[in-house]
């Protein structure tokens, strides 16, 4: 008998259930652990997911989606199996997708975080036999902050701008991390304004049921408006844009996983990181792999090979699962808007490992090539 | 150590000089003098020797965080700094101290060198303990004994200069040389009696611009003396009160790094002051620039280095004579004096190079020729004799400051010429298949480094080394055999066309680069931008 999850060319498979999990390519069914774009394409025929993901997952792949929600923790059947979605704590919506066979349970857990969020219901684990997980930040020099001592820095860098008269803007991830860090800021340092991304999906939030402060669209303010003192929370794709110039004088600040390495944020040029991610971080990895009491685990995307060799040296069975996931992207332009993020196609797919950068060494080398 | 760490993470979360100095100087200005003399000491890269053994230090924070030795190792490369791998593995400290940098540096961490290991395993977990993340990467760096940040000596002048009020000729003069980093000093360079840098204060130094249209657009030959454009050091020789002074452009005392000149200077008139470049120099030639960076590197002047690599002073202005500030003088008045000094008797008889006073004064020579056309046939010979080309300097103008259009230019004998940043590097092949020597180069456009060329070659082979060895200790991501380096090390990329080019990401292509040179004096962020490198593609070709 096959496995009960494995990858193919299309996403992981579960043929007992006819069935992918976040699928790379169009399929017949999928069931989507959370609306990020390496997780959730376009063009399948029918999706699955959490209900409180539901309106989330339409405002990335479309209005024209065949979309079917079932509440955390309900059990379905499909085929030979039955299934459940239990919250990941990754963004609003997002899942583990609990597989069951026969006895045998396989949990599936997309990316997914143990630090507390307000904005989306918090991680639970999920017992099984075989745990899939991600290892975007699978190394133990990532270990995050709490958040008291984040959103301490976080307002006390706005506070600065806003007393040097700047305008304190704050790239993040637009669907999940920016929700997340508008929810924590201190508002009564200043107003919060929002670029169109942005903005669209707090709407989502919103309608949701997900209370967020109030805000307003850039765009939508009268021409010569100042924004000095002000926050604005905007994609990483914003940052060096004509958009941005809007903003002068400014301090541009970084909110992701990987501004926890001085090196990383450097090379941006960036002025200032804050580690913040919506993935595990290493500690919290182990943790939640214990957790599960699972005998398997299977890791995909990041470190993984560190974390299964790290796993195999512990005495467990751990082995690599190969996907197209990506993770949270060092240099990210993945969540753009919905828009980008459905046509880019899985060829076009690039790696937080840096796999973006050596396409760049590529046409370093092309270019020789071509001269000598 | 909390004030300290504050101005680190300042300095360290912008590109910005300004801000730089701004920061510095808020320090400097409330910092207790036995701290800012600490300060001072190590951002101008003045280093402890190695306190603990780094196998020491990676022994500890493995025990302390519980990691296999492959764990650690797999961390270390994914930061690429041990300092900061250290400081990130480390467990949530579980004390809180505040303890001036002064305490720390003299009493908790240089005692460290002589305790046994034991016992420096034990003081390293509870300093460790008493600190914040960014704190722990401070001392770190203190113990492994390496602090660039980012800061050059001269925003430390400067921002020194901003705190005290003295002008930064003297803050400079005053860092120069041996100190220590006490109390005193830090007063004594606050003090606002300049008396001691007086004599060693150079001028301005006047700046070419390159030529940008053909030459015979600036008129009359005969109204404009060209010379050689000499690769070396661009210096000022100052000759006071019996004392001689060596400033490089950057406004660093380099006097003792070229012991020969300051013997020579010694024949010199009180109150001369000349301008002009020090070039590795043997039997009549210029010898490869890397040569004569040799002389400024390396730590020690040991003879053997003095005899390999000779230096003369290629002399080609003079701005004090007699004690007299003879800059609004015009050039060709200047010249003569310059000559009657350095070669008395020979005055403008062509070709002055030849040396009276002392050989290793030489007087950049005049180039002789009555049209352009013959002045463009000289200039061919550039290569051969090892100058950048030429420069053209108005017969009748005064010895500006700073950069300035109009009097003086440069007509490089090869325009395509940039300073980029090394970001990728990719092992070589045959009997450097064991060496990062296959680099690929960016320049800015905005904020970030976008590669434009690819060139293996320009290197010796100790250079070689010593980029692979960076490379290895700086490697940021690795991608099968390509690693992304931090960017940090720039280079003069020399290429012979440049052209449009869509299938780049930077939008041009360059033919044949190659490595001129390592401009270990440039930091990266004055490496040239994209908009440079585009500016030159309608410059025609490279002659």
């Amino acid at each position: 008998m096959s496995k009960l999850i494995y990858a193919t060319d299309k996403g992981l498979y579960c043929e007992a259930g006819d069935f992918y999990i976040d699928p790379w390519r169009p399929v017949e069914r999928a069931l989507v652990t959370h609306a990020h774009s390496d997780h959730a394409r376009w063009g399948s025929n029918k999706y699955l997911c959490a209900e409180p993901g539901a309106k989330v997952l339409r405002h990335r792949i479309g209005q024209d989606a065949q979309i079917e929600a079932i509440p955390y923790g309900q059990k379905l059947t499909l085929n030979d199996t039955t299934i459940s979605f239990h919250p990941a704590g990754h963004i609003l919506g997002s899942s583990q997708i609990r597989v069951e066979r026969n006895g045998e349970v396989w949990a599936v857990s997309g990316d997914y975080k143990l630090d507390p969020d307000p904005t989306c219901a918090p991680y639970e684990p999920v017992r099984c036999h075989t745990f899939i997980t991600e290892s975007t930040f699978g190394l133990p020099i990532y270990a995050w902050q709490s958040n008291d001592e984040l959103f301490t820095d976080i307002n006390a860098w706005w506070e600065k701008n806003k007393r040097d008269g700047k305008t304190s803007l704050l790239l993040a991830y637009a669907l999940g991390k920016a929700q997340r860090l508008l929810k924590g800021v201190d508002t009564s340092i200043g107003p919060i304004y929002t670029h169109g991304t942005v903005e669209s999906l707090n709407q989502v939030y919103l309608s949701s049921g997900v209370t967020l402060p109030e805000t307003a669209r850039l765009s939508s303010m009268p021409r010569g408006t100042k924004f000095a003192g002000a926050l604005v929370l905007a994609p990483p794709s914003a940052y060096g844009t004509p958009w941005q110039r809007q903003l002068n004088p400014v301090s541009a600040a970084f909110a992701s996983g990987w501004m926890r390495v001085r090196g990383i944020r450097r090379r941006r040029s960036l002025d200032k990181g804050f580690p913040v991610s919506d993935h595990c971080d290493w500690q919290s990895l182990l943790k939640a792999i214990h957790l599960t009491g699972a005998e398997n685990i299977l890791v995909t995307h990041g470190y993984s090979q560190i974390l299964v060799r790290y796993l195999q040296d512990q005495g467990l069975n751990a082995g690599t699962l190969s996907t197209q996931y990506e993770g949270e992207e060092e240099t990210s332009t993945a969540e753009e808007t919905s828009s980008d993020a459905v046509s880019k196609s899985a060829e076009e797919t690039t790696f937080a490992d840096g796999r973006d950068s050596a396409d760049e060494i590529e046409s370093a080398a092309d270019k020789v090539e071509v001269q000598e | 150590m909390k004030h300290f760490t504050r101005l680190f993470v300042a300095l360290d979360e912008t590109t910005k000089t300004t801000e730089k100095v701004n920061a510095m100087s808020e320090y400097f200005s409330t910092c207790t003098p036995t701290d800012g003399a600490w300060t001072v000491y190590l951002l101008t890269g003045r280093k402890l020797r190695q306190l603990v053994p780094t196998a020491r230090l990676a022994e500890c924070v493995k025990e302390q965080a519980g990691l296999s030795d492959w764990l650690f190792a797999e961390s270390y490369d994914a930061v690429g700094d041990l300092a900061e791998t250290i400081a990130l593995l480390l467990p949530p400290p579980t004390n809180n101290s505040d303890v001036p940098l002064r305490e720390w540096v003299e009493d908790r961490l240089m005692p460290l060198r002589s305790k046994p290991e034991a016992e420096q395993k034990e003081l390293l977990v509870k300093y460790w303990n008493e600190l914040s993340t960014s704190e722990r990467l401070v001392m770190n760096k203190i113990i492994t004994g390496s602090f660039r940040i980012g800061v050059s000596q001269l925003l430390v002048v400067k921002a020194l200069s901003k705190a005290s009020g003295v002008d930064e000729p003297t803050i400079a003069h005053r860092l120069m040389g041996d100190w220590s980093p006490t109390e005193e000093f830090f007063t004594g360079l606050f003090s606002s009696d300049t008396q001691d840098a007086d004599a060693s204060r150079p001028y301005p130094f006047y700046l070419a611009y390159p030529l940008e249209q053909e030459p015979d657009a600036l008129g009359e030959i005969a109204d404009w003396l060209a010379e050689w454009k000499w690769d070396g050091i661009r210096s000022q020789l100052i000759r006071r009160e019996g004392k001689t002074f060596i400033w490089s452009r950057g406004e660093e005392l380099i006097s003792e790094r070229f012991p020969e000149l300051m013997e020579a200077a010694e024949q010199l008139p009180d109150g001369t002051v000349i301008d002009g470049e020090i070039l590795a120099w043997a039997e009549g030639e210029v010898l490869p620039f890397n040569l004569l960076q040799k002389r400024i590197t390396r730590k020690s002047l040991s003879k053997k280095l003095l005899q390999e690599i000779p230096v003369a002073l290629m002399a080609y202005d003079i701005l004090e004579h007699n004690g007299i500030d003879v800059r609004i003088q015009p050039m060709n008045e200047r010249r003569k004096m310059l000559v009657q000094l350095l070669t008395p008797g020979a005055l403008d008889a062509a070709p002055s190079c030849r040396g009276q006073l002392n050989s290793i004064f030489r007087v950049s020579p005049s180039l002789m020729v009555s049209t352009w056309d013959e002045l463009a046939e000289s200039r061919k010979n550039s290569r051969e004799l090892k100058v950048e080309g030429i420069m053209l300097k108005r017969a009748d103008s005064a010895y500006g400051v700073g950069r300035r259009k109009g009097d003086w230019w440069k007509w490089k004998v090869n325009p395509f010429s940039i300073d980029a940043v090394l970001i990728y590097a990719q092992r070589g092949h045959g009997k450097r298949a064991s060496l990062y020597t296959d680099y690929t180069f960016g320049v800015w456009h905005d904020g970030k480094l976008v590669p434009v060329a690819k060139a293996y070659s320009g290197l010796d082979d100790a250079e070689i080394r010593q980029v692979d060895a960076f490379i290895r200790q700086n490697t940021l991501e690795k991608f099968g055999p390509v690693r992304t380096v931090k960017p940090e090390l720039v280079f003069e990329i020399a290429f012979e066309g440049i052209q449009h080019s869509p299938r780049h990401k930077s939008g041009v292509a360059v033919r044949f680069p190659r490595i001129a040179r390592w401009r270990t004096d440039k930091p990266m962020q004055e490496a040239d931008s994209l908009e440079t490198l585009s500016s030159l593609i309608n410059g025609g070709s490279s002659q």
